[in-house]
């Protein structure tokens, strides 16, 4: 069983679905449509399952990489075909298999044009974020992070909103800026190191003013990602245009890319520099943690409010990768799961009644706790998850950064803790306006509640929220080695920065 | 008397034999089918030049014709590359010429003796058998050009590409004539072995002509700043020629320059980075920009082309083995992306009549789906984003240019790649956000379905298998740094 390609399998087996719907022809469109979504997500189930197997395989006492592939690709260059995961890309592709279901079951009903396009877009998506936490050469890496752009180019702008276009073509721009910067960089460390495998760049110690610029690149492409202040601009118009399951992968996996991408290149390949802009992102992600909040307060939309709560969210990860202690990084990954979850779970939350009223706008809502007690209660849940009520996911992650930043600074501490307190103003103020209060609207007095379907795809999220909030151990544990192995490579620095 | 020392020129000779002969058999037909069976076997020809190049390709090199030409493995990569974009444009130009009632046998007699030009182009080993070769390449290029002679626009092309290009050839003999009064030689490999010794300055006459030679071959490589035939050529001539323009005769000149500034001036790599670093800046910023307000879909091509270029010659600036291989890699996935886009453009029709404004994209992908598709393809591949081909051309080509210290021009060709993206993606967008306004013809001809096949395939699968385009490029950029 051990011999088996497994991470090889779970990338592409979601392109075999791709060819499956590709082959179905049928006069009917609502045939088609069927069929489609029953291919989706019976792919996407069987490829969650069988990287729930990649956790069985998964040691979680090595710190290294495991399940190792690797083979020749481009010859005469030294780049493979290498992926691999650990204790901390395993909990992504997790994630990334998981939501990838949630999301096919979230649009059973909700998409009705092009159902063919839009499943083959999201398996394409599929493959493409396994991909990308997998792999352990640069190129490869590359080659998945910015191949991502073209399915999410076309979710948006074949499913969106009315000015779908135009964030369509910011997104797409302004991540590629971004990353073509990143490709530059790469060319130059394989060009130093020899190699592009990373097991052996992180081992490569490259000069100070080297990794000065590197980190400078590097930068440009994740801070797009992540998004940091103040290179989010392009997430609310993506977010807003973008239909539910396009926002919820891009809020649950594709914000991830930039945490991760800081993980696994930023900090063991260039620690010096790395050390050098730790204040530096400090700065950035306390103004986002405190700027977004306020913005976010004063949004009608309940898509952009989510989207900038995203934004302050994200800046609590980038303070925590960068406390280089074992608190602040584990908080990170875990705050980073957990808004994959749980911001992941708001947006189909605003999914469920736009598809019903078809609008987001905050005050065309109210009462819906009346109509629809088990949508109120779930999205009460998951309100209260994204305010980091203790209890729930959201809560562990950012303690455990603000305790890791504490030891490091506490002005960042303080401020990043405002964001927990503001954060509790938006989210209670919203879930105020759209499911408290009286029911004046008509429309809304015939709304019904969440369908079987609706239900199914949140349960997977209600167990992980609370399981990850009751237990966090579960989830720490296994990242735990890989951690302090990333600790270790980076002591020569903290240690200079303690003297 | 032994004829072994034609042996290397076997695919030209074909080419030009075979020409003559069909010369007479289309004089001696019927017009129509007469043009249709010289069209037939001048693709065969051309499959054949094709496999007699794989051939005749040694591992090492071999002179012939006292030295004037040459058969070596970079010689022979990019004959096989051209051989192949002058067969799969000849394949899609069929249905175009049926369809515009400009079956005339001639036609494809003009890309017989065009190709074998570019084949004696690319074996040329001394200056005289390099403006005779440029010349056989170019003159059916300005007939093409006014093929379709009862239009103005046509006419007007090639009457403009005439002129201008007489006035490149005109600067590149100057440009000759100042090397050769310098150096006393025209033979690349003298040249190359009087250089090779030790640290021997070029005379500054001879530079001089280096500088006019580099003009003649931009211009005919429709790089900046000699580049403005190109959207008025590529869009007067007909959209079969247009396809052409793009793929053969720009790969040749590619594989031309390259020899040029690697063999004889292989030596002065620090006279001529400087050209060509500021050729190749200029392009990818023209070919960028350039493009973005255009609404005639050939001179957006055209303007793309520019931007290709200039990319590939961020390879050659680099001055390296990496960096000629990045060329040929370059130039190898962009002859397969551009047909494969004058593929979709030739097959785009409305009731018969061909579409050429970047506005009849509109709503492609509801009507035919995997025409938008294969067209979505080449666009995300010129834009070089992965994991489609075009970006590993990039990929190389700054690998190279990074390698030799160019950092500066690596940043900036990326960031003019994100602002190309953008006109590629408007295209995309037209395609699959917008609706169509009125239903596109349905059929697609046999012909361009198999080239769409062919190109789409090699296109988005290059990242499974990479190894022969890859392999072989290697060997042949190799055979330059001997």
């Amino acid at each position: 069983m051990s011999d088996w390609p497994l991470l090889s399998l779970v990338i592409f087996l979601p392109l075999v679905g791709v060819l499956f719907i590709l082959a179905i022809r049928n006069e009917d469109e609502e045939v088609v449509a069927q069929n489609a979504k029953a291919v989706a997500l019976w792919t996407s189930s069987i490829t969650f399952l069988l990287s729930l197997l990649i956790w069985f395989q998964f040691d979680p006492n090595q710190a290294g990489f495991q399940l190792v592939e690797k083979a020749p690709w481009l010859p005469g260059f030294d780049i493979n075909y290498h992926v691999g995961v650990d204790g901390i890309s395993l909990w992504f592709v997790l994630l990334s298999t998981l939501l990838t279901v949630v999301v096919i079951l979230g649009s059973w009903h909700s998409v009705t044009t092009r159902v063919k396009e839009y499943m083959i877009s999201f398996l394409v998506m599929e493959t493409l974020m396994v991909g990308v936490f997998c792999a352990l050469d640069v190129v490869l890496f590359y080659i998945f992070f910015e191949g991502i752009l073209i399915p999410m180019f076309l979710i948006i702008g074949i499913w969106g909103g009315p000015n779908r276009i135009y964030a369509a073509f910011k997104f797409f721009l302004y991540t590629l800026v971004g990353s073509v910067l990143f490709l530059v960089a790469i060319i130059y460390m394989y060009l130093v190191a020899g190699t592009t495998d990373i097991p052996t760049l992180m081992r490569t110690e490259f000069t100070a003013e080297a990794q000065w610029w590197l980190f400078l690149a590097l930068f440009a492409s994740f801070a797009v990602k992540v998004p940091m202040w103040p290179f989010h601009t392009w997430l609310p118009d993506a977010h807003v245009e973008a239909p539910t399951a396009g926002s919820v992968l891009l809020a649950g996996v594709l914000l991830k890319l930039g945490g991760y991408g800081f993980l696994r290149f930023s900090l063991p390949m260039l620690p010096i520099a790395s050390a050098e802009f730790a204040p530096f992102i400090y700065a950035l992600s306390v103004i986002a943690v405190v700027y977004t909040s306020l913005v976010a307060l004063m949004q009608d939309d309940m898509k952009k409010l989510i989207a900038y709560s995203s934004v302050a969210h994200m800046g609590i990860v980038t303070i925590g990768v960068f406390t280089f202690n074992e608190q602040g990084i584990q908080g990170g990954i875990l705050q980073m799961l957990s808004h994959g979850i749980v911001s992941g779970a708001l947006f189909l939350c605003v999914g469920v009644i736009y598809d019903r009223i078809h609008s987001r706008e905050i005050r065309r809502y109210g009462g819906l706790a009346e109509r629809m007690p088990i949508y109120a209660t779930v999205f009460m849940l998951f309100m209260l998850a994204s305010v980091g009520l203790p209890g729930t996911s959201g809560f562990v992650g950012e303690v455990l950064v603000i305790v890791g930043v504490f030891q490091v600074n506490a002005w960042v501490a303080a401020l990043a803790a405002t964001g927990m307190i503001l954060g509790a103003c938006y989210m209670l103020w919203l879930y105020r306006r759209v499911v408290f209060g009286p029911l004046v609207r008509e429309d809304l007095l015939s709304i019904k509640d969440m369908r079987r379907h609706e239900a199914v795809a949140f349960a997977p999220l209600i167990i992980l929220v609370i399981v990850m909030g009751v237990y966090p151990n579960f989830f720490l544990e296994p990242m735990a080695a890989s951690v302090d192995a990333l600790l270790l490579q980076l002591e020569p620095v903290t240690t200079l920065a303690a003297d | 008397m032994s004829t072994s020392y034609l042996f290397p020129a076997a695919p030209e000779l074909l080419l030009i034999l075979s020409g003559l002969v069909l010369l007479l058999v289309g004089s001696f037909k019927d017009h129509a089918a007469g043009a249709r069976l010289v069209s037939t076997l001048a693709l065969v020809t051309l499959a054949v030049a094709f496999f007699a190049t794989i051939i005749v390709t040694p591992g090492a090199a071999i002179y012939a014709f006292r030295e004037h030409f040459v058969l070596d493995a970079f010689a022979g990569f990019m004959k096989g590359v051209v051989f192949l974009g002058a067969l799969g444009t000849l394949l899609i130009a069929q249905p175009y010429l049926r369809q515009e009632k400009l079956e005339r046998f001639e036609y494809a007699l003009l890309v017989l003796f065009s190709t074998a030009g570019m084949g004696l182009l690319l074996s040329a080993n001394s200056f005289l058998a390099l403006y005779v070769a440029l010349e056989l390449m170019t003159l059916p290029l300005y007939v093409m050009a006014a093929f379709k002679r009862d239009t103005f626009k046509s006419t007007e092309a090639g009457l403009k590409y005439f002129v201008l290009g007489a006035l490149a050839s005109g600067m590149l003999l100057y440009g000759i004539s100042l090397v050769y009064g310098f150096t006393g030689t025209i033979s690349f490999t003298a040249l190359q072995d009087i250089y090779a010794a030790g640290d021997v300055r070029l005379p500054i006459g001879a530079l001089v002509g280096l500088v006019f030679i580099a003009a003649g071959l931009a211009f005919k490589l429709g790089a900046v700043p000699f580049h403005m035939w190109t959207p008025d050529v590529y869009e007067g001539a007909p959209t079969a020629v247009t396809a052409f323009f793009a793929a053969a005769p720009k790969i040749a000149a590619m594989g031309l320059t390259v020899r040029v500034f690697a063999e004889p001036f292989g030596a002065f790599v620090a006279d001529w980075q400087q050209i060509v670093i500021a050729v190749a800046v200029g392009s990818m910023a023209l070919g960028a920009f350039g493009a973005i307000g255009q609404t005639n879909i050939k001179r957006l091509m055209a303007y793309s082309g520019i931007g290709h270029v200039g990319y590939a010659l961020v390879g050659l600036a680099a001055g390296t083995e990496r960096g000629v291989y990045g060329v040929l890699v370059y130039m190898t996935l962009y002859l397969f992306m551009t047909v494969g886009t004058f593929a979709v453009i030739l097959t785009l029709r409305r009731r018969g009549q061909e579409l050429e404004r970047v506005q009849d994209f509109a709503g492609l992908s509801k009507e035919q789906p995997l025409l938008a598709l294969a067209a979505a393809i080449f666009m995300f591949s010129l834009a070089g984003i992965p994991p489609l081909a075009g970006f590993f051309g990039k990929l190389y080509v700054f690998l190279a240019a990074v390698d030799a210290g160019l950092i500066a021009l690596a940043v900036f060709g990326v960031l003019m790649s994100v602002v190309g993206a953008y006109y590629y993606l408007r295209i995309v967008k037209l395609m699959y956000f917008d609706a169509p306004p009125e239903p596109f013809d349905k059929t697609i001809e046999p012909e361009l379905q198999a080239v769409l096949v062919v190109t789409t395939a090699v296109t988005a699968l290059f990242i499974v298998f990479p190894g022969p385009i890859l392999g072989t490029a290697q060997v042949a950029a190799s055979a330059l740094f001997p």
